[in-house]
C-alpha cells in the first residue's frame, strides 16, 4: 500500500542556519536593491501607454499575415511620433504603437490611422481587435494615482504590523517590503517588461503576498519568544523560520504552479502580469526568510551584547501577556 | 473545534447551496436560463469590456472653450445693449476671463454701467452671475465669478450626458452606460461588437446649428487679407463655390435649439439633403429674417463651418425648410440624428479610448478558462500529494470556494475582467495557504505527542490567529486596488477581495466540518499527514 503523503519536500524537522548566512544574503540583497534602483534610474522602465500616453492598435487581416512593411510605410508618411510596428501572435497580426503629434487630437488621429490602414491594406479585410488611446492628461493622472496607491498600501501594511506586533517587527517588515517592491521594479527594468496599470496591480498583489508570508513567520516568532524565554533571540528567530519553512515553501509552490499555468496558457495579455507575479512571489518568499526576520536581530543586537536580546524577548513576552490578558478580558465580556 | 456542531454543518451546507445556485446560471446555456421562471436566480457573471468586447470612452468637457463661448456671447450682448442705447464705445474685447469695453463719452459711463448690470442675473447663493466693475480710463469690465463658472461647467456636463444618451440611443447600440466621472468627465461604456468610430463620430460634433446673415460688404478675399468688419467673422465653407470661406454676421438669427425635427432627404437634384422644421419662435424669427432679406444670402452654419449659403428667393413663412450642402447620405443621416438630439453645450475631447473586439474577448475568456483549469489541476495534485486525505479535504474546500466566489460575483454583478480571472487563479492558489498553515500545525502538535484528535483540534485553533493576520494584508491590498484602480484593475480587486473572504471561510470552516466528520466516522489512530 502506498504511504501517504507521497511527497515530502522537507524532513520533519529542519535545522537550517538561516541567520548564519543572513549577513551574506543581506549583502546580496543590498547589492540587488542598489542594482535595481540604478537600472530604474539610468535605463528607466518601459512605460506602457497607460502611463506614457499614446496609442496602441492591433491590426489583423484574417486569413493571411499583415503586410508589416506597408503598415510601417503608411504610418511614417503620417508624421506620427515614435512609430513602432511589431508582429505578434501566430496569425501574423501586427501591433502598432505611436505617439499623437503635439497639438493633434488623439481620438481623431487614431480614426485617421485606422482609415489609412484600411486603404493601404485593401483589398484584404482589416480588423482592429484591440485599440487603446490614452491622452497625455489621463496618463499623467494614472501614473500619479498608481504611485499613490503603492505608497498608501505600504503605509497601511506598516500600520497593521505596528498594531499587531512591536516596533522592531515593523522595521523588519518594512525593509522586506521595500526590498520586494524595488526588486520587482528591477525585474521590470532588466527584462524590459512593459509597465502598465496591471503591473501596479501585480505589485500591490506582491506587497500583499510578501506581507502575508512575513506575518506567518512573525506570528511564530512572537509565539516562540513567549515559549522559550531562555533562548537567545538569534536562536528563536532561527527556530521560527525553520518551523514555518515547510508552509512557506508549499504555499509559495502552489502559487507559482498556478502562475506558471497563467504565464503559459493565459494569453498575450496576462503574460507580463504572470511573469511579474512569479518573480515577485519568489522575491517575497525569499525576503520573509532572509530579510524581514534577520533585521529584527540586527535591531536587537545593537541594543546590547549577544545575551541582551533575551531582554527584547522578555519585553515582547510582557507585551504579549498584556495583550493576551486584554483579549481574554474582551472575550469574557463578549 | 472539531465537534460536529449542527450550526456549523448548517452554515457549510447553506454556503454550498448558495454558491451552486448562484454559479449555475453561468454553466447553463442561455436558452435554458432565459426560460426559467423569474424567481430563479439567473444572473450571469458581469463580464468586463475586455472579456465581452466593447468600447470605453473617457470624454472631457472642454471647459476652456465653454468659457470662451460664454464670453463671446457676452461680447455680442454688450454690443447689442450699447447699440440699442446708442452709447458709443471702442475696444470691445473678450480676454480669457472677462469682457472689457471702453465708453467713448465719459458722461454716458454711468448709463452704460447701469445697462450692462442688467445683463447679470441673480444666482441661488444671493450673488449675481456677472460682476460689472469700473476700471480706469472709462473702461468697464464684465466677468463671471468663479462660482458661476463652476455652475456652468456642471450644467454643461449634465446636459452633455443627456444629449449623448439621445444620440447613442438613435444609433441602436446595445445598452451603453453613460456616467459622469469627476467634475468635468463622462465615461461611455458600450458592450458588444460596437464600432468606436461611429460612437466617436456621434459625440465628436457639438452640432451647433445657426442661421446667420452673410455680410456682403466685403468679399471673402478681402476678409482673408484681414479686413473683417466688426461684428462679422470669416468662416470656412463646405461648398466648393465658397472655397475661400464666407463672411458671416456674428448675430445669430435662428439657432438649432429652435428645431423640432430634422430628417435626411434628397433635394430636387437628387443630392442628399436635410429637411427641418422650426418651433413657434423659430418659425416667427425665420419668417421675419427671410422677409427682410429677400435676394440676400444667409448662411447655415454648423460648428463654425458654413454648410451652405443660399440666396433667399422667397420669404419662408411655414417654418420648415431644406438644408443642402456637401452631404453624403450617411452624413445627412448623422447630422439629422444630432440635430434632433440637440447641440452639445461644449466640445467633448476624448481623453481615453479602449476598444476590444468581441473575438479577442472570447479568446481571452478561453485562455483564462484553460489556465484556470490547468492551475486548479496542478494545485489539486500538489495538495493531495502533500497531504493525502487531508489534501482531498482541502481540494473539496477549494471547489466550494470556487463556487462561492463565482456565485458572489454573479449575485453582486461585480465586473469580471481579464486580470480578474488572474486574480481568481491566484486566489485559489493562496487559499490553500490556510489549509497548509493548519496542517503544518497539526503535524507539529502530533509530533509533540498529542493524540490525533487533540493535534488536529490544536492545529485549527493555533493556526487561526496566523490565518487571520496573514489574510488581512491581502485584503488591505485588494481594498486599495479597488479604491485607486480603474476598470480592469478594479476587476482584479473584486475577485481578490471576495476570494480572501471566501477562502478563509472554506479553508477553515468547511475543512473543519470535513475533518470532524472523518474523525467521528472512522475514529482514526493517526493523522494521514504524518
Amino acid at each position: 500500500m502506498l504511504r501517504w503523503p507521497l511527497i515530502r519536500l522537507l524532513p520533519a524537522k529542519t535545522n537550517l542556519h538561516f541567520v548564519g548566512v543572513a549577513r551574506l544574503m543581506g549583502f546580496l540583497s543590498i547589492v540587488a536593491v542598489i542594482g535595481s534602483l540604478a537600472l530604474c534610474f539610468t535605463q528607466g522602465l518601459t512605460l506602457g501607454i497607460d502611463f506614457k500616453g499614446g496609442t496602441v492598435v492591433d491590426v489583423a487581416t484574417p486569413g493571411k499575415p499583415v503586410d508589416a512593411a506597408a503598415v510601417r510605410a503608411a504610418l511614417n508618411a503620417m508624421r506620427l511620433g515614435d512609430v513602432e510596428v511589431q508582429t505578434f501572435g501566430t496569425a501574423g497580426a501586427v501591433e502598432v504603437k505611436f505617439q499623437t503629434p503635439a497639438g493633434a487630437d488623439p481620438a481623431q488621429t487614431v480614426t485617421a490611422v485606422t482609415q489609412r490602414l484600411r486603404t493601404v491594406l485593401a483589398p484584404a479585410q482589416v480588423t482592429f481587435s484591440n485599440t487603446s488611446v490614452v491622452g497625455p492628461k489621463v496618463s499623467g493622472e494614472l501614473f500619479r494615482s498608481g504611485i499613490v496607491a503603492l505608497g498608501v498600501a505600504i503605509f497601511l501594511m506598516l500600520l497593521f504590523i505596528w498594531f499587531r506586533y512591536q516596533l522592531q517587527f515593523g522595521l523588519g517588515a518594512v525593509a522586506a517590503l521595500f526590498h520586494d517592491v524595488i526588486l520587482t521594479f528591477g525585474v521590470f527594468a532588466i527584462f524590459k517588461l512593459e509597465f502598465t496599470l496591471t503591473s501596479i496591480a501585480a505589485i500591490l498583489t506582491i506587497i500583499g503576498y510578501s506581507m502575508n508570508d512575513t506575518v506567518v513567520v512573525f506570528d511564530r516568532l512572537r509565539e516562540n519568544l513567549r515559549k522559550f524565554r531562555r533562548m537567545s533571540l538569534r536562536e528563536v528567530i532561527e527556530l521560527s523560520i525553520n518551523e514555518t519553512l515547510s508552509r512557506t515553501i508549499i504555499t509559495g509552490l502552489t502559487a507559482l504552479l498556478a502562475l506558471f499555468g497563467l504565464a503559459l496558457f493565459g494569453g498575450e495579455a496576462l503574460r507580463t502580469f504572470a511573469i511579474a507575479l512569479i518573480f515577485g512571489i519568489s522575491i517575497g518568499t525569499y525576503s520573509s526568510i532572509y530579510v524581514a526576520s534577520p533585521i529584527i536581530l540586527l535591531w536587537g543586537v545593537k541594543s546590547g551584547d549577544d545575551d541582551e536580546p533575551t531582554l527584547v524577548g522578555g519585553a515582547a513576552q510582557a507585551a504579549m501577556a498584556q495583550k493576551a490578558a486584554a483579549l481574554k478580558a474582551g472575550r469574557r465580556e463578549g | 473545534m472539531l465537534q460536529l456542531r449542527p450550526w456549523k454543518v448548517a452554515i457549510v451546507v447553506f454556503a454550498l447551496l448558495f454558491g451552486v445556485v448562484f454559479t449555475l446560471p453561468n454553466l447553463l446555456p442561455r436558452s435554458v436560463t432565459d426560460s426559467l421562471p423569474g424567481w430563479v436566480p439567473a444572473a450571469r457573471l458581469n463580464l468586463g469590456l475586455d472579456l465581452q468586447g466593447g468600447s470605453y470612452l473617457l470624454l472631457e468637457v472642454d471647459t476652456v472653450q465653454l468659457k470662451q463661448e460664454k464670453l463671446n456671447n457676452l461680447t455680442e450682448d454688450v454690443r447689442r445693449v450699447l447699440g440699442q442705447q446708442q452709447i458709443a464705445f471702442t475696444g470691445l474685447s473678450a480676454s480669457p476671463n472677462a469682457v472689457t469695453v471702453r465708453i467713448t463719452d465719459p458722461t454716458r459711463l454711468d448709463a452704460a454701467f447701469k445697462e450692462l448690470v442688467k445683463l447679470s442675473a441673480p444666482t441661488v447663493g444671493g450673488g449675481r452671475d456677472l460682476l460689472v466693475t469700473q476700471l480706469p480710463n472709462q473702461t468697464l469690465s464684465l466677468a463671471p465669478p468663479p462660482q458661476a463658472d463652476a455652475a456652468a461647467i456642471n450644467t454643461a456636463v449634465e446636459q452633455s450626458i443627456e444629449i449623448i444618451r439621445k444620440r447613442i440611443d438613435q444609433l441602436g447600440t446595445r445598452e451603453p452606460s453613460i456616467t459622469r466621472s469627476g467634475t468635468t468627465r463622462i465615461v461611455i461604456e458600450a458592450p458588444g461588437e460596437s464600432d468606436p468610430e461611429k460612437l466617436k463620430a456621434v459625440i465628436g460634433k457639438t452640432a451647433k446649428l445657426t442661421f446667420q446673415m452673410v455680410d456682403d460688404s466685403v468679399t471673402a478675399e478681402e476678409a482673408t487679407a484681414g479686413r473683417v468688419p466688426p461684428g462679422s467673422v470669416l468662416l470656412p465653407s463646405d461648398e466648393a463655390y465658397d472655397r475661400n470661406g464666407v463672411v458671416v454676421k456674428r448675430r445669430v438669427d435662428v439657432s438649432g435649439d429652435m428645431l423640432t425635427d430634422a430628417r435626411p432627404s434628397f433635394d430636387q437634384n437628387g443630392r442628399p439633403s436635410l429637411n427641418f422644421r422650426f418651433n413657434g419662435l423659430g418659425t416667427r424669427r425665420f419668417a421675419q429674417v427671410t422677409q427682410d432679406n429677400v435676394n440676400k444670402r444667409f448662411a447655415i452654419v454648423l460648428d463654425d463651418r458654413v454648410l451652405s449659403a443660399p440666396t433667399i428667393v422667397n420669404p419662408i413663412l411655414g417654418g420648415s425648410g431644406e438644408i443642402t450642402g456637401n452631404f453624403t447620405q450617411e452624413s445627412a443621416n448623422e447630422l439629422a440624428n444630432m440635430l434632433r438630439s440637440g447641440a452639445l453645450p461644449a466640445k467633448l475631447n476624448v481623453q481615453e479610448q479602449r476598444t476590444v473586439g468581441a473575438e479577442l474577448g472570447a479568446d481571452s475568456i478561453r485562455a483564462g478558462e484553460t489556465s484556470l483549469a490547468i492551475g486548479a489541476v496542478a494545485i489539486f495534485a500538489f495538495i493531495i500529494l502533500s497531504y493525502g486525505l487531508f489534501g482531498v479535504f482541502a481540494a473539496i474546500a477549494l471547489i466550494v470556494n470556487g463556487f462561492l466566489i463565482v456565485g458572489l460575483m454573479s449575485l453582486t454583478q461585480a465586473t469580471l475582467t481579464l486580470p480578474g480571472i488572474a486574480g481568481l487563479i491566484l486566489t485559489l492558489a493562496v487559499a490553500v495557504d490556510a489549509n497548509v498553515l493548519t496542517y503544518e500545525r497539526m503535524r507539529e502538535e502530533a509530533r509533540a505527542g498529542r493524540s490525533p484528535l487533540l493535534a488536529a483540534d490544536a492545529g485549527f485553533r493555533r493556526a487561526w490567529v496566523t490565518i487571520f493576520d496573514a489574510n488581512v494584508t491581502t485584503l488591505i491590498a485588494a481594498v486599495i486596488m479597488f479604491l485607486a484602480g480603474t476598470g480592469t484593475v478594479k476587476g482584479f480587486a473584486w475577485t481578490l477581495g471576495f476570494g480572501v473572504l471566501t477562502s478563509v471561510f472554506t479553508a477553515v470552516v468547511v475543512t473543519q466540518v470535513l475533518i470532524g466528520w472523518w474523525f467521528r466516522t472512522f475514529k482514526p489512530k493517526t493523522l494521514p499527514i504524518l
